[in-house]
């Protein structure tokens, strides 16, 4: 059967449309390949200098632990991102906010959820580690505590603000529930150390309770001692974000009622 | 009969048009107050700000005689909704969709009320199916089954018949009349099906661009304008220039 171009420009034409018309869609394009490009590139220089200089490093724990440690983070950030993105797929935002839940008792929830599945994915992905790679995740016990609770807090903060985000803009923004964590993840030194990024993105990636977490799990594995310095650096921040991520819900919440948004919210 | 619902001077304005222009009035304790209008006339927005999911611009909402600034969870506990435009998480059972929302109102031994209203719109043999695998005239019962969880006294009906066959819309109405009957719920209605309001509802309120431009028993509103039924008060009403 001959085809038809008319109507493969049809197809064509239609996602076309969508791409101009869609910030997201265009930024899509150059978003990704960008910070792969970051990330790996920043690995292979790390590498390369460990290579020259540094040959007692053990990488298998170092990337192995950071793959580990990132996955908690970036899934609570996503089971509380994503759990409600569900209601407002199946069109039951409205049921939600029309019943007597208090905010903190919604965001609670959530969290409650995000330590349920970030839990047991941790479990599982550290059995599957120590089978595959002889990776003991456990070795170092209690010290990985205070670095887990803090992932975890960051990802709540950071689930928290990126549902304000959608509550306010809609679906076209959805996309960010699981693009974010890819654009802090170059900064946080999750698989290198954060002495390898230049100068400038070294004081931005100070900011990132992440980076702090990721350099205190490199001296828990490679030292067996407590990084005290990045704990107490990583829950300050964390404490700030925390509070500013609860604020910055709620004032979206109430635009959103303010403004209409909520409500639209359930039509999309 | 005691006021449940008393809503005055409710404004709704957004940038380019006001949505509810000073809107009042009140629906007590086992009454039905139908809302009429055409599409866009404030009827769905008006609901949305007794809900508290929609900032009014102006005036004032009481319910029990409270205003949501500090009661909130308190009023909405005692109050549903249901409406044609939203569904439960199509990802959960029916079952499991009714024990969700009735952890939501608070119902922390729901599991027999559940049963019961399964029974009671028709749901048993769809009681273990998804939600979202429903067809829309069940996923409207589900819908009511819920709003009927918490025993509520108001209750805000937005075309909760719409996706329903005229047989099943009737089963419906009756059940809705005899929870309403048992437990005095106030409910406030919204549908654009005429034989539906005149059998239902004691009074109505004709919205038109916002603002209430008549109400009354349907029966008064028909001698008033003197038209054989709703639909013609309707359409006599939606005509009207009004300024």
């Amino acid at each position: 059967m001959r085809m038809n171009w008319i109507r493969i420009s049809g197809i064509v034409l239609r996602q076309m449309l969508l791409i101009r018309r869609s910030i997201h869609r265009i930024f899509e394009l150059f978003y990704w390949v960008t910070l792969e490009l970051f990330l790996w590139g920043f690995i292979t220089i790390w590498l390369q200098g460990v290579a020259d200089h540094d040959r007692h490093i053990n990488f298998v724990l170092f990337l192995l632990g950071g793959l580990i440690f990132w996955d908690l983070f970036s899934r609570t950030q996503q089971t509380v991102a994503t759990s409600f993105l569900e209601d407002v797929w199946s069109r039951n935002v409205v049921n939600i906010f029309a019943a007597p839940v208090s905010k903190g008792e919604f965001l609670t929830g959530l969290v409650i959820v995000s330590v349920i599945r970030g839990l047991i994915a941790l479990g599982f992905v550290a059995i599957l580690a120590f089978f595959l790679y002889h990776f003991r995740i456990w070795q170092v016990g209690f010290y990985f505590l205070p670095l887990v609770a803090n992932l975890f807090v960051f990802g709540w903060a950071l689930g928290f603000v990126i549902m304000g985000i959608i509550i306010r803009f809609g679906l076209s923004v959805e996309i960010l529930a699981w693009s974010i964590p890819i654009l802090i993840q170059p900064l946080s030194a999750v698989f290198y150390p954060v002495s390898i990024l230049p100068d400038f993105l070294q004081r931005l990636a100070f900011l990132l309770p992440t980076t702090h977490m990721f350099e205190g799990m490199r001296q828990v594995l490679l030292r067996h001692t407590l990084p005290w310095e990045n704990i107490l650096w990583a829950s300050l921040l964390n404490g700030v974000y925390f509070v500013f991520s609860v604020v910055f819900f709620g004032a979206m919440l109430r635009t959103a009622k303010r403004n209409g948004f909520l409500v639209r919210l359930s039509a999309e | 009969m005691s006021v449940l619902l008393e809503v005055a001077g409710l404004t709704k304005n957004y940038d380019h048009f006001t949505a509810v222009d000073h809107v009042s009035f009140s629906v007590a304790a086992g009454e039905t107050v139908g809302l009429l209008g055409q599409n866009g006339a404030g009827k769905t927005t008006t609901l949305h700000m007794i809900l508290d999911i929609l900032e009014p611009t102006g005036g004032t909402i009481r319910v029990f005689g409270k205003s949501f600034a500090r009661n909130r969870e308190e009023i909405l506990k005692k109050m549903n909704f249901a409406a044609s435009y939203v569904s439960l998480p199509g990802n959960l059972t029916v079952f499991e969709d009714l024990l969700f929302f009735s952890l939501l109102y608070g119902e922390a031994n729901g599991k027999e009320k559940i049963e019961e209203l399964i029974a009671l719109f028709g749901l048993p043999e769809f009681r273990n199916r998804k939600a979202g695998r429903l067809s829309s005239g069940e996923q409207t019962r589900l819908n009511l089954a819920k709003a009927f969880l918490n025993d509520p006294l108001l209750l805000l009906l937005d075309e909760p018949t719409a996706s329903l066959d005229p047989v099943i819309a009737r089963q419906v109405r009756g059940i809705i009349q005899e929870r309403q009957r048992a437990l005095g719920t106030a409910i406030l209605w919204t549908s654009h099906n005429m034989r539906e309001m005149e059998t239902m509802c004691d009074r109505i309120l004709f919205l038109h661009h916002g603002r209430i431009v008549a109400e009354g028993p349907p029966e008064e509103l028909k001698t008033l304008k003197e038209k054989p039924d709703l639909e013609e008060v309707f359409i006599s009403l939606a005509s009207e220039p009004w300024e």
